[in-house]
């Protein structure tokens, strides 16, 4: 298998980080690098086995639908880069 | 009293007790001696002022009835520390403080330890030297250039080095027992669920766990004691009757059964290691323990599954990272500009390889020949697991392929690196409890650490097999202060 400049352009635009020239010719080697790696699992055949989804065989417990924290927003709003009063802003998406 | 540094953790909790040593004491001696090795670079933002204030307010009005009294300790940089910066060794999170504490480190400090600082770690916990860290390398006591292992390469060297009585860590493929193998310490990875993931910065999180990394296995104990609790504020946290692992910790392993999984002989490992692994074997006989030859035959698959799901689920987990709610931000021409800007400029190389590979393995076309398979494989070496604890009570093999190797050794071969993790991986895998413990040096003089693997939710097993071949194995890590000048 061989994973092409398309490609990484591709994977770049889906994963959201931007790529040049430069850096997607070195991402293009070491990826090829880590699915050569990969394709081992090839060597088993699976047809007939079970996904594992959850290490652990237990059902998630439920819990009563509440509201535990209030009052939130300056602590949610703190981090942000940018932001008028309470909301996040970013840049123009509506011409 | 003298070398407060030096004193374990255990001793420091009954000299604070007895009222032999004040909190103050014990926080200004390893905040002296943390300002005096700042060339290892363990530390990524430092809290000393609060911490000597907090161990003051402690002395005036000591609760000497608590697990960690008056303890000071740093915590790894991964688990979110209210109202003190949380960086996750990232660029993108280089501003972000946290308004609300992790689950682990608020247990901790509910048993009245104090919090001295965070320490330095792979970026997002991806790597296995430290040096994928925004705040750069991080020394290894042992010896100059040396990397001490990582994810959790802070906290091992901070440990290795006295900076902290003791630390914790995460693992989500080794990164506590590796780093712990490293630098003669002893580093344990709970089960899945018995620790809570709430407030840690997700990176793989079917995988992810937090434990202790400390100087001895009493000391580890002690700390998983007070980190392990039900919580549900993680959907992933196990209700499990927990034990008190310190005061039920024993030497009396006569009878357990110990496994040697044949397909830990991997090709090209050193002679050292082969020949610390017998040594091992020897010392758990002498132990009393019977010793079993068992198989674990998709131990080979075990890498390959791993950076297919770890990848998957942190590209996953890394979406939330788009300069809008928090961190860092790249200004841009438009909104998917600043997204892609943002996330170029703010994650590192080994980040961007990771999510790459995560989104390509979960991308159209690609989901079933690489997730699914993935999944499946997990699933045989789960099985191999169970089918070998139908034989034995827990599984001893070597921690790490080598000993620590020298900063930018592997930092242009990703496969390379990757490889470090070749017996710790499939225990994340299981979901299964493993701790590493220094057991002997190399010939350059650098430590190695063997691995003692237990069934889910028997930590207190591994930790007492750890206990017994700790004594007889009687472990001198050689460290010289060459950092302090």
């Amino acid at each position: 298998m061989s994973i092409d400049l398309k490609t990484i352009k591709h994977i770049s635009k889906l994963s959201r980080i931007s790529v040049d020239e430069k850096k997607a010719e070195k991402l293009a080697g070491d990826l090829n690098s880590i699915f050569d790696f990969i394709e081992k699992l090839n060597e088993l055949k699976t047809d007939n086995v079970e996904p594992l989804t959850s290490v652990v065989e237990t059902t998630l417990k439920l819990r009563s639908d509440e509201v535990k924290s209030k009052n939130l927003r300056d602590q949610v709003i703190k981090n942000s880069p940018k932001e008028n009063e309470d909301y996040f802003v970013v840049p123009k998406v509506i011409e | 009293m003298s070398d407060i540094t030096k004193q374990s953790l255990s001793e420091l909790v009954e000299n604070i007790k007895s009222k032999k040593l004040s909190s103050s004491e014990v926080t200004k001696a390893f905040v002296e001696r943390s300002e005096k090795s700042k060339e290892l670079n363990a530390y990524i933002t430092e809290d000393y002022a609060n911490a000597l204030n907090k161990a003051k307010k402690f002395d005036e009005k000591p609760n000497l009835d608590l697990k960690l009294s008056g303890i000071p300790m740093a915590v790894k940089d991964l688990f979110c520390t209210k109202d003190l910066r949380t960086t996750a060794g990232s660029k993108i999170l280089n501003n972000f403080v946290p308004t609300y504490e992790s689950t682990v480190t608020q247990n901790i400090w509910n048993e009245g330890a104090i919090l001295m600082g965070k320490l330095n770690c792979d970026e997002f916990a991806m790597g296995s030297s430290n040096e994928t860290s925004f705040f750069g390398n991080v020394q290894n006591p042992i010896d100059k250039n040396l990397v001490p292992g990582g994810s959790s390469g802070g906290s091992s060297s901070a440990v290795a080095a006295q900076l902290t009585p003791i630390t914790i860590g995460t693992d989500t493929g080794g990164s506590i027992r590796q780093p712990a193998s490293f630098t003669g310490t002893v580093g344990l990875k709970p089960t899945y669920g018995s620790c809570s993931r709430y407030g840690i910065v997700a990176f793989a999180s079917s995988l992810d766990q937090a434990g202790p990394m400390a100087q001895n296995v009493k000391d580890c104990a002690l700390l998983q004691e007070v980190i392990s609790s039900y919580d549900e504020k993680d959907s992933t946290s196990i209700d499990f009757k927990r034990n008190e692992y310190s005061k039920e910790l024993t030497k009396d392993i006569k009878g357990k059964k110990i496994g040697i999984p044949k397909e830990y002989r991997v090709d090209g490992m050193p002679k050292e290691i082969e020949g610390l692994w017998k040594k091992g074997i020897e010392y758990a006989k002498d132990c009393g323990a019977e010793i079993i030859d068992i198989s674990l035959p998709h131990t080979n698959y075990a890498l390959p599954t791993y950076y297919i799901v770890a990848p998957a689920e942190a590209s996953s987990n890394l979406a939330r990272y788009d300069g809008v709610k928090y961190g860092f931000r790249a200004e841009g021409e438009n909104l998917i500009d600043m997204y892609e800007k943002t996330r170029s400029e703010g994650f590192g190389a080994e980040v961007q390889r990771r999510i790459m590979i995560g989104t390509y393995v979960l991308s159209s076309g690609y989901y079933d020949a690489y997730y699914l398979k993935a999944q499946k494989v997990r699933k045989l070496i789960k099985n191999d697991f169970d089918d070998a604890y139908e034989k034995v009570d827990a599984i001893l093999t070597p921690s790490t392929p080598s000993s620590a190797f020298k900063i930018g050794e592997k930092t242009n071969d990703p496969v390379s690196m990757y490889l470090n993790d070749i017996f710790t991986v499939p225990v994340n895998l299981a979901g299964l409890p493993g701790i590493s413990i220094p057991a002997g040096h190399d010939a350059k003089g650098y430590p190695l650490g063997l691995q003692i693997i237990g069934k889910a939710f028997d930590e207190q097993n591994i930790l007492n097999i750890a206990y017994a071949m700790e004594e007889k194995i009687n472990f001198k890590n050689n460290i010289t202060d060459w950092w302090i000048k």
